[in-house]
């Protein structure tokens, strides 16, 4: 069942990257913060998930009730502490671009370094319902598939939200254009601030979800935020529904090259279809021609 | 006498918006044309599809004779056609003659050094920012949009296209401005002119082009066309149309 | 040549003329850290030459200086030691070239993103090559080069660097460049084609990354992916620039020299916290310092004679 296999581990990674990219595409496509510290709070979720397993012995799932408002709260200080002075002393769009990819660029070696310090450069795992389920003939471990469960449960909670929620529609207007958005009386600085802090709660979740099946270490950030970057351009800054395309895309094309071709290969697969898609369509599968 | 620039059913869509619509029109050598309408009709953005700044959906655009449609703006440029932006734009870390230089050094036939050093004095008195030394970024709005006029001129053009430039001038700086202008026409460049100044619209152009929501409504001597129906009507709405109408 | 300009190029004559007779005083340790500064010399102003200008951040020096490396240890054994830097740095300037095409016609956030992984892309594709190919991660590098040779290449090899980037600075396309920097939409309607300048930049700022990582290599007598592609060697250099100040010929000069004795003595004295401290320094620098040391002494001169 070689096409059940890789459809199967396809849609569970894709769905994955779906909810890794759904909290940056928060980030940068309503806070404006290219975010290159993205991938090392998934990590630092990671081991805050595996030292309250092996640590306390709390279940992942009840650890998430715990990940998210912590990560939310920390999001939030990062914001409001480190990149609203960037955003005031910003003269254009352009220098608050660099400054914030300089300034998260930094912050992904503090993060780093701190989990280095505490947890040295090895390889962590634990095990959590890693028992084997058979689907359209095809083996998966039951852990991935309830990170599937819940990576769609969370993204659709976030879709519906911004969709029929008052700040939810603030979020949109201020993705669209933060200067009509504050001609409409939104609090742009501080719709902002929430953007971020929300985004770095859905990174914090995913890395919970990813602890519970994937083998991690303290250097292995930099991964996830390339992944996440890819699926947010390749499917339109700011647009949820081309998150979750293109995540299932690159999961899919990753699953297939990893099983038909070299699991070494999977990174030249991201880029190639990066590539691919900037050349075709740089504003990616969901964005808007820019005017 | 051949066009120097003619455009022929241009059109460019913003998503479900038509910005400018099956758009033609001709500029002849040393010819000042007047691109004249509301706000928001697609003026700046037929500059910008003549510049190269973007490419059009459809339709064609001869400069002298050879398509231009789709070209990278630096080709445009190279060509012979300079142009200034409707929000005023120098290259505020260069000083004035370095923003100058940046449009004698990379055109067709370029200068370079000294050559290009004297050039860029000569051209900054011409448009009256003589013995100037500060950095752009310094400039008073005025002496920007004379900088920026002069970084134009630069590159020797053929077709000269000014967006607006003589808004937000007083009606001394206006009267140098309208002075200046038809001076580069009668040194042989053609002119396209986006501008809402209607005094000045009346005392340099040969021609008018009048668009509203992205077309042509109008074409023909200023004052004939200021005072045609339709184009009072995309100015003023339509009652305001039909009462001119009365009037005359 | 007017009298100062005449005065600064002996001042540098005389410089490298002491840089270059250095090996004669120190014993091995001091060895290896004027061959470190070297190297982050070479590096960081090859990294300021590209991004300094335009302002697209290249977070990538360490696919290209792995590349350097790593065709070293490949082919170090196989030819003439002028033939192996060639190749490594047409190989070097191929890869610019490639990333460059896809990436520099676009706005400057693709060019960053994409350099980000980068290096984490080459030494995945290295690794796949060494498993797959020539079936063993890890090469030896016996090539019989002494530190004082290794150092001596590398001053050289910043000589050229200062003189290239001089050249640039004074040439039309450093002007281009600058312009860019400013407003890229106003250099085209120069007839500025931004993308092909931007790309030659970025290819000879590569060339020099190349250079200098084909030159370091046979410091290394064990070389594998992880060592020749170390993210932290690209960090490094981003913050030696920022410090000294990219806009200025020798502002990277300015930070490699004390960014490269703390880098020493952290990771003597604190290995385990090293990667947080840099961290630390890195943000220190961009909130406190956007302009660089060089940026801040030519504003203190000009409020100075304003005053």
């Amino acid at each position: 069942m070689l096409i059940a296999d890789v459809l199967l581990s396809g849609l569970t990674l894709g769905g994955m990257y779906a909810l890794i990219a759904m909290g940056l595409t928060l980030q940068y496509g309503v806070a404006r913060i290219m975010n290159l510290s993205y991938g090392e709070f998934l990590i630092a979720a990671c081991f805050a998930a595996y030292v309250m397993m092996t640590g306390a012995a709390i279940d992942p799932l009840l650890g998430l009730v715990l990940a998210l408002p912590a990560a939310f709260a920390v999001n939030w200080a990062v914001y409001r502490v480190l990149l609203l002075p960037l955003v005031r002393r910003a003269k254009s769009a352009g220098a608050l671009e660099v400054d914030s990819i300089l300034a998260t660029f930094g912050l992904l070696f503090v993060v780093q370094g701190i989990l280095l310090a505490i947890f040295g450069g090895a390889y962590f795992s634990y095990s959590y319902l890693s028992v084997p389920v058979t689907v359209i003939g095809s083996t998966v471990a039951a852990n991935r598939l309830l990170a599937l469960g819940f990576a769609a449960a969370i993204g659709g909670a976030l879709a519906l939200a911004l969709a029929r929620t008052r700040a939810g529609t603030a979020l949109r207007a201020l993705a669209a254009d933060p200067v009509a958005a504050q001609l409409v009386a939104i609090d742009v600085r501080a719709m902002a601030a929430f953007a971020f802090a929300l985004g770095g709660a859905l990174v914090a979740a995913a890395g919970v979800l990813v602890s519970m099946f994937l083998t991690f270490n303290a250097a292995m950030g930099v991964v996830f935020t390339m992944k996440a970057l890819i699926v947010v351009i390749m499917g339109g800054v700011g647009d949820l529904r081309g998150c979750l395309a293109a995540g299932l895309l690159l999961g899919l094309a990753e699953a297939a090259v990893a099983r038909l071709v070299d699991p070494g290969l999977t990174l030249a697969v991201t880029y190639a279809i990066f590539l691919a898609v900037l050349l075709v369509r740089p504003t990616g599968l969901f964005g808007r021609k820019a005017a | 006498m051949t066009a120097i620039l003619a455009l022929d059913g241009v059109t460019r869509r913003f998503g479900g918006l038509v910005a400018v619509d099956a758009l033609s029109f001709s500029v002849a050598p040393g010819e000042i044309v007047g691109l004249i309408g509301p706000n928001g009709s697609g003026k700046s953005t037929a500059l910008n599809l003549i510049s190269g700044a973007l490419a059009p959906d459809d339709g064609a655009i001869l400069f002298e004779g050879a398509p231009i449609a789709g070209l990278a703006p630096h080709r445009i440029a190279r060509r012979g056609v300079a142009r200034t932006f409707q929000l005023v734009r120098v290259l505020p870390s260069l000083t004035c003659v370095e923003n100058v230089v940046a449009g004698l050094a990379f055109r067709g036939d370029r200068l370079w050094g000294a050559a290009a050093e004297r050039a860029a004095r000569e051209l900054l008195a011409r448009v009256g920012l003589a013995d100037e030394t500060r950095a752009a970024a310094e400039l008073t709005y005025v002496d920007q949009k004379r900088l920026e006029l002069a970084r134009a001129l630069a590159l020797a053009p053929k077709l000269l296209l000014l967006d607006e430039w003589l808004s937000g001038l007083n009606p001394t700086e206006l009267q140098q401005g309208i002075a200046l202008v038809r001076a580069l026409r009668d040194d042989g460049s053609a002119i396209v002119l986006v501008e809402h100044v209607m005094a000045a619209i009346r005392s340099l152009c040969d021609r008018c082009v009048v668009m509203s929501a992205g077309a042509k409504i109008a074409e023909g001597a200023p004052a004939a066309v200021l005072a045609d129906r339709a184009v009072i009507a995309a100015y003023l709405g339509e009652d305001a149309g039909a009462e001119a109408a009365a009037d005359a | 040549m007017t009298q100062a300009a005449f005065a600064r190029a002996a001042a540098g004559c005389a410089a490298l003329a002491g840089a270059a007779s250095l090996p004669l005083f120190g014993d091995g340790y001091h060895m290896a850290l004027a061959i470190n500064i070297a190297n982050y010399t070479v590096l960081a102003t090859a990294w300021a030459l590209f991004s300094g200008p335009t302002r697209y951040i290249s977070l990538c020096t360490v696919a290209f200086f792995g590349i350097g490396a790593y065709t070293v240890a490949v082919l170090g054994e196989l030819m003439a030691w002028p033939l192996v830097l060639a190749v490594a740095g047409a190989i070097g300037v191929a890869l610019a070239l490639v990333v460059g095409l896809s990436t520099l016609r676009l706005s400057g956030i693709y060019f960053v993103i994409f350099s980000f992984g980068l290096a984490e892309l080459v030494r995945q594709l290295v690794t796949w090559f060494e498993v797959n190919v020539s079936r063993s991660v890890g090469r030896y590098v016996f090539l019989d080069v002494t530190q004082q040779a290794i150092y001596l290449q590398l001053v050289a090899l910043a000589a050229v660097v200062f003189l290239v980037a001089w050249a640039i600075r004074r040439s039309r396309l450093g002007l281009a460049l600058r312009i860019i920097g400013d407003d890229e939409t106003v250099a085209q309607h120069c007839g500025i084609d931004a993308a092909r300048a931007k790309l030659a930049l970025f290819a000879v700022s590569a060339l020099f990354m190349t250079l200098a990582g084909a030159i370091m290599a046979p410091r290394w007598t064990y070389i594998d992916p992880v060592i020749a592609f170390n993210p932290v060697m690209s960090f490094q250099v981003v913050i030696m620039a920022l410090l000294g100040g990219p806009g200025r010929l020798f502002g990277p000069l300015l930070g490699v020299v004390p960014l490269a004795f703390l880098f020493d003595i952290l990771s003597a004295q604190f290995p385990n916290h090293a990667t947080l401290v840099l961290g630390l320094v890195f943000m220190a620098i961009v909130y406190a310092l956007p302009d660089g040391v060089a940026g801040m002494l030519a504003r203190r001169r000009r409020a100075g004679a304003a005053s």
